[in-house]
Order: C-alpha cells, then structure tokens, then sequence
C-alpha cells in the first residue's frame, strides 16, 4: 500500500510538470499573456509603404509597447496600405496630431510602428485615424539613392 | 527451367506480401481491440497509474538531462553564427521555434521509444513467452483489456507530457548558455520569443505532434511485444525492432505532420 502511494505521488508530480511546463510555454515562451482582446481600441493609419510589417508587429510610443498591429490591407481607391492597430485602453491620451512612423530594430530586425505625439489637447479615440505618417524605408531605395547621387557627384566633377 | 525458377521467385514475392499485409491487419485489428478495452482501464486506475509511473515518471529523467543539454548546444551553435550577422539577440527567438516545433515532440520521441517501449515490448514479449498471457485466459482475465490497454492510454498521456518537459528544459538551457554565459541581453531573449512564438501554430502543433508520436511508438511496442515469437531470441528480435521501427516512424511522421502543419506541399 505505502509503495503504490509513492507511486501516485509521483505520477502527480509528473502531471504537474507537464501542466506547470504548457504554462511557461504559454506565458513565458509565447504570446499567449499579451494577445490583444477586450481592452484595446483601434486606430488606422495609412502609409504608402508599409515594408516588412506584419499583423502582430508591435506599437510603441517612446519606445514602450502599448499595442500591435492587427491587420495590414491594400486601399486601391488611393494606393495605399490601410494600417489598424489596436492600443491598450490605459494609454487613452494620445494626441490627435500624432504622427506613425515605421522603424526597423536594428539593421536586420523585425519592423514596427513608432509613435510620435503631437501637441493636440485632443485624444486619439476608437476608430480614429492618425494623419501624419512616415513609411518604412526600403534599404533597397537607400541604397539606391546613393549610388545615383555618388554617380552624378561623379558626373560634376 | 528457367520458367520454374521464375515462378518460384514470383511464388516468393507473393508470400512475403501476403505476410506483410497480414501482420499489417493484425497490427490493426489489435489497435481496435485495445481501444475497445479503454473503457476497462478508467475502472481500475491504478493499473493506468503505475504504466505511467513505468512508462512516464522514470523517463523523466533521461528527458529533462538531454532536453538541457540540447537547449545548451543549440544556443551555443546559433550564437556564433548568429553573431556573425550581429543578430545574436534572435537566440532565443530561434532557439524556442525548433524546439517546441521540432526537437522537442521528436528527439524526446526517439528517447521515449528508445527509454520506454523497448521496455515495454521486452515485458509484454517475456510475459507471452513464459505463458502469462495465455495465463490470464485461462482464468477468463482479457489480457488485452488487463496488461496492453494501461499500458497503451500510459504512453498517450505520457509522451505530450515529456515532449513539454523537453521543451521547457531546452529553453531554459539555451536561456543558460545565452544569456549567463554568453552574455546575451536578457530583456530582448525574451521579447522577442515572446513576439515570435505563437502559441497556437508553434506550441500546440509540437503537442499534437508528440501526441501522435506517442500513440505511435506505443502501438508499434505493444503490437511487437505481444506478436513476438515465444523464445528468448524472439523476444530480443521483438525489442529490436521496435526500437528501429518506432524511430523510424516517428521521423518519417514528423516530415509528414510538420508538411502538414507549416508547409504548403
């Protein structure tokens, strides 16, 4: 009898490390803790070039979190990527003037959505669009760039 | 002459078939029986308790051993590799996708195949050779329902379970070489994972597909035990070939359900 108790006390232990591992995969490994639901607004901006964005790609403000991405489409009415994002409803005072940038972290990292605030004593609010934006620079045209301007500096000389 | 020799070749060939597809049907035919006697388990759970303590408990330490070391080793490899582009803080991003997606279900499959249901094979083959089986037929007592179906539901329940542990450990030794020893920014090993691993389409797809490894590699032991040939040279080929054929299955299953889950073939 004492032994199968040993036994059943190990298969509980067992059970819980299965269980107590699923949790930190769920809340420490993936996103699980930070999936955006009930507590979020929505707000659009549109750029002419979103770049590498991607749905899920992270909103900051100062450099802090305070949204993600949550869909990206094409407007063809105006050639333009409709950007919606949705922001935790804690950070409710975001000036109306606010302008997006898209940034990349690093040189090779993933892209995400920079806000910068303006000065308006008005807020952003649910389903409001932020006018001013900035797209995401393509390393391509940079590079690009360059080499016209290197070429035609060239050209002068 | 030759026709002869023709036909006794094709005579040949013809019998192997048939020999494969009747060991196919009787694998199958077992599987039905088995999980016709499920219901017979959930009435006696201690039988259900120690196969997972046999098949579960004592594999874990095996599994939580590899699973940092693995962890360790993968962080040590991508990071100079990674450093090369200056992209070391996608450790540990690279680290948790191929554990939890890969690593984790199949190499703790292959230790579990290779850990427990040689053992469980060697038991039940042993059991048949010194005639418990027929033992318990005698007295009217289902060996089927008795001894392969605890032992069956033990290594379903089991190998998620060791899969997850494997994971967890993994991420925890990348965590430890990366980050302690190594130096990598602790905040961005974790945020970035954090982004990048999806719990749905990473997480859960790894404990679907240990789930299916282990209803595999179980199957395949319990069917070779119980199908081996009474002798001791029966019950070591028995044991042997579990081991090669669970590994193989889950490795080739692996391909089949990760190109089902991530790729579009």
């Amino acid at each position: 009898m004492h032994k199968s108790k040993l036994m059943e006390v190990w298969v509980g232990i067992f059970a819980f490390i299965g269980i107590a591992g699923l949790v930190f995969l769920a809340y420490e490994v993936s996103s699980l803790s930070h999936t955006t639901g009930e507590n979020t607004y929505s707000v659009t901006a549109k750029f002419t070039n979103v770049g590498g964005l991607k749905a899920r790609s992270p909103v900051t403000i100062s450099g802090v979190k305070i949204g993600e991405v949550t869909s990206i489409a094409y407007d063809q009415e105006i050639y333009e990527a409709v950007v919606i994002m949705a922001i935790e409803n804690k950070y409710n005072k975001i000036p109306e003037d606010t302008s997006a940038s898209i940034f990349t972290a690093g040189l090779l990292g993933e892209q995400y959505i920079g806000l910068d605030p303006g000065g308006s004593e008005d807020y952003l609010a649910d389903e409001s669009e932020i006018d001013i934006t900035q797209s995401a620079i393509v390393l391509e045209k940079v590079i690009g760039e360059f080499l016209f301007s290197q070429t035609a500096d060239e050209g002068e000389d | 002459m030759v026709i002869n020799t023709l036909q006794y070749m094709i005579h040949a060939f013809l019998h192997v078939l048939a020999d494969a597809f009747q060991r196919l049907g009787r694998s199958h035919i077992f599987l039905f029986h088995t999980i016709i006697g499920f219901p017979s388990v959930l009435i006696r759970p201690l039988l259900l308790t120690k196969q997972i303590y046999m098949v579960g408990v004592l594999s874990l330490v095996i599994i939580i051993v590899s699973g940092m070391f693995v962890g360790g080793v993968l962080a040590l490899q991508l990071y100079y590799e990674l450093l090369k582009f200056g992209a070391e803080n996608s450790l540990g991003v690279l680290n948790a996708i191929s554990l939890v997606r890969e690593l984790g279900p199949v190499v703790a499959g292959l230790l579990y195949s290779g850990r427990a249901c040689s053992a469980l094979s060697a038991e039940i083959g042993l059991m048949k050779a010194t005639e418990q089986l027929s033992g318990m037929e005698m007295m009217a007592i289902d060996p089927i329902k008795r001894v392969i179906a605890p032992r069956f539901m033990a290594g379903i329940i089991s190998m998620p379970v060791l899969a997850i542990t494997f994971s967890t450990l993994g991420i925890i030794g990348g965590h430890l070489i990366g980050v302690d020893l190594l130096g990598i920014d602790e905040g961005a090993f974790w945020s970035q994972m954090q982004v990048k691993v999806n719990f749905y389409s990473d997480v859960m797809n790894g404990v679907v597909k240990s789930l299916v490894f282990g209803f595999v590699a179980t199957w395949i032991a319990l069917y070779q035990g119980y199908d081996a040939v009474p002798t001791s040279e029966g019950v070591s080929r028995a044991t042997t070939k579990t081991v090669v054929y669970a590994s193989l299955a889950i490795l080739a299953l692996d391909f089949v359900l990760t190109a089902l889950m991530y790729g579009e073939i």
